[in-house]
């Protein structure tokens, strides 16, 4: 597959080409007539080089904006390539046994390791009949309510859960309000809250406000390099505060919305390193990121004793805030 | 301006101006439902409620504490919980000179007044948002408040109740402001673990994470009549689906017949409805 790259990856983008085009130029000669080639190769190693090193350059220095775009690349890898990638035996699990079965939430049972796990995850799609059937990654009541019901089974067998957050946000639509998104949402952090299992939450890509949190509860919260978590999009908050949605870069740097800012607030766990460019230039290096990462937390959750874990994971709730205090009078 | 006025020194000046604008307003006011004119006194008599039509005049949070709870006995909690500006938020203005701006004008230093009181002689813990205070958005503050009268709640084995008027979250503060829907949805289940109930009453308006948090975990769900409630604000759907929303959509009739409400209170009736459904839950005697 052809690397789309983005607006602020437009230099790389024509490194690239001079190489494929160099690339198909040996290539044809070397059909004609291997004996008359130009070697090529030392200009296309060179020129590899310098795209490496432009990208890492580039990349070294994304502002809030640019990594919002990465977050959001059509090539990122979505849950089900992680599904896919690092679990064995995935039996996918349909429907919330009340209304229907919602395609923007994966939720299933999976070996890790041989270990059976609970995973649960948004999901978007990749061509355009595939996004509208995910519907964009954004659930509707019955994604949660579906993620809610396999939440409950994982404490029933004592399976872990893990999470792999990567939406837009709850689906803002007439059915959904009219299935009380509100209540499915709420219900969610609830439950997660007490759930008597251990929770691994991993934002892959997008973190879209309270569409996100609602499956990203846990006893251990995780960040891809290049994902976004935020309370509202930099567009609407752009659209709100500043009145235009042109003001969209402005608004994500005012909301502090990547893994690093966030990491240093305190209010994520742990950065999960993306290969250079990004988890789409090389999503193999991406899922063994992801499965490190996934091992640690995993074997640390499971030396907890069941009521320590739970009593550490409300303390972790309990303590999110930033505010002052006078002494009271 | 006037010869006359204009030699008036300007601080009687101010004076003068200042009565002026203050007496129509504060005797009289016009129903904004059935433009009934209705004088003030009348119309705090029937808590902020139109004699005529019923329709639910929005009030702050203290003045909704003062109709619900009873006068004596009272006691705020988390008054001394401050906001601050931890990510140096500044959108067209700063963070810091909205907090001061809406403090001044609301007489609050943030959206949410908590207080321990009883109604009709029962043991409650009540809070209310202030929606005039920036929209009755949830930041830290208001999570602070929340978590520190549901520890209330428990250490007096008294029932909470909360009033909801909010906009949603606070964006000022960014992701931390997300956190306080896990942090405020958390303490409710130390209510449930001893058997305590949470009245959740939601005012006009109970929108975004505020809704989508503790105001839908209610034990008991209560709206006032007609209160906008949702998740998405009507006009975020309209622009993602570009459908004709529904007759009365998103309103608390019908969330009502949606299923989502228990039940809809007038607010004039909230006192001895809430007090009769506490303290059956409470499995107490009925209140005299």
């Amino acid at each position: 597959m052809k690397t789309v790259f983005l607006e602020f990856e437009q230099p790389i983008a024509e490194l690239e080409a001079k190489i494929e085009s160099l690339l198909e130029v040996s290539g044809e000669k070397e059909g004609e007539d291997g004996a008359t080639t130009v070697d090529l190769t030392p200009e296309i190693t060179r020129l590899r080089k310098k795209s490496a090193a432009l990208t890492k350059d580039i990349y070294a220095k994304l502002n809030a904006w640019q990594v919002s775009q990465v977050a959001r690349h059509p090539q990122r890898p979505y849950t089900l390539d992680y599904i896919r990638a690092l679990f064995t035996d995935f039996e996918e699990l349909h429907g919330d046994r009340a209304f229907a079965d919602d395609a923007a939430m994966i939720c299933g049972l999976a070996r890790f390791h041989g270990e059976p796990v609970v995973v649960i995850g948004h999901q978007k799609g990749r061509d355009t009949k595939d996004r509208q059937y995910r519907n964009f990654g954004m659930p509707r009541p019955e994604g949660y309510r579906k993620a809610l019901r396999l939440m409950r089974m994982a404490e029933k067998f004592q399976l872990p859960v893990m999470t792999f957050i990567d939406t837009p946000g709850a689906y803002p639509g007439v059915d959904a309000e009219e299935r009380g998104q509100s209540e499915a949402i709420a219900r969610n952090l609830y439950v997660m809250a007490e759930l008597k299992t251990p929770i691994i939450c991993t934002v892959i890509g997008e973190g879209g406000s309270g569409g996100a949190l609602a499956i990203g509860v846990g006893d251990v919260v995780m960040m891809l390099q290049y994902s976004t978590y935020s309370v509202i999009s930099p567009e609407g908050c752009a659209s709100i505060l500043w009145k235009s949605a042109e003001q969209a870069p402005l608004a994500a740097e005012s909301l502090g919305i990547t893994a690093h800012r966030l990491k240093s607030l305190d209010l994520i766990d742990k950065i999960i390193h993306e290969p250079l460019g990004g988890a789409h230039r090389d999503p193999d290096a991406m899922m063994e990121n992801m499965r490190d990462a996934l091992v640690a937390a995993l074997s640390d959750l499971r030396e907890q004793p069941l009521d320590g874990l739970l009593n550490a994971r409300y303390a972790r709730l309990m303590g999110y805030g930033k505010f002052k205090e006078t002494r009271v009078r | 301006m006037s010869w006359f006025q204009k030699i008036i020194p300007p601080k009687i000046q101010r004076r003068v101006q200042a009565a002026r604008k203050v007496v129509p307003e504060g005797l009289w006011s016009k129903c904004a439902a059935c433009e009934e004119v209705l004088y003030r006194a009348e119309l705090e008599k029937h808590l902020d409620v139109c004699p005529k039509c019923g329709h639910h005049n929005r009030v702050g949070a203290r003045q909704r504490l003062n109709y619900f709870l009873d006068e004596d006995g009272r006691k705020e909690i988390g008054a001394n919980v401050l906001p601050v500006d931890s990510l140096k938020f500044k959108d067209s203005r700063r963070y810091t000179d909205r907090l001061t701006e809406a403090t001044k004008a609301v007489e609050e230093t943030d959206a949410l007044v908590a207080m321990q009181g009883t109604v009709l002689g029962q043991p409650v813990v009540a809070v209310a948002f202030e929606f005039r205070f920036m929209g009755g958005s949830m930041g830290s503050v208001v999570g602070e408040r929340f978590t520190r009268a549901v520890k209330a709640a428990l250490a007096g084995k008294r029932p909470f109740v909360c009033f909801s008027a909010s906009g949603g979250a606070r964006m000022q503060e960014g992701l931390l402001s997300l956190m306080q829907m896990a942090k405020t949805a958390a303490a409710l289940t130390q209510l449930s673990a001893h058997r305590l109930p949470f009245i959740s009453v939601l005012a006009d308006p109970t929108m975004g994470g505020v809704s989508a948090s503790f105001a839908m975990l209610g034990d008991v769900i209560i709206a006032e009549p007609n209160a906008l409630i949702g998740f998405a604000g009507p006009r975020v759907i309209d622009q993602t689906v570009r459908e004709k929303l529904p007759e009365g959509f998103q309103h608390a009739e019908f969330l009502l017949e949606h299923g989502a409400l228990d039940l809809i209170v007038d607010r004039r009736e909230m006192r001895t409805t809430i007090a009769n459904l506490a303290t059956q839950l409470m499995r107490r005697p009925a209140v005299a």
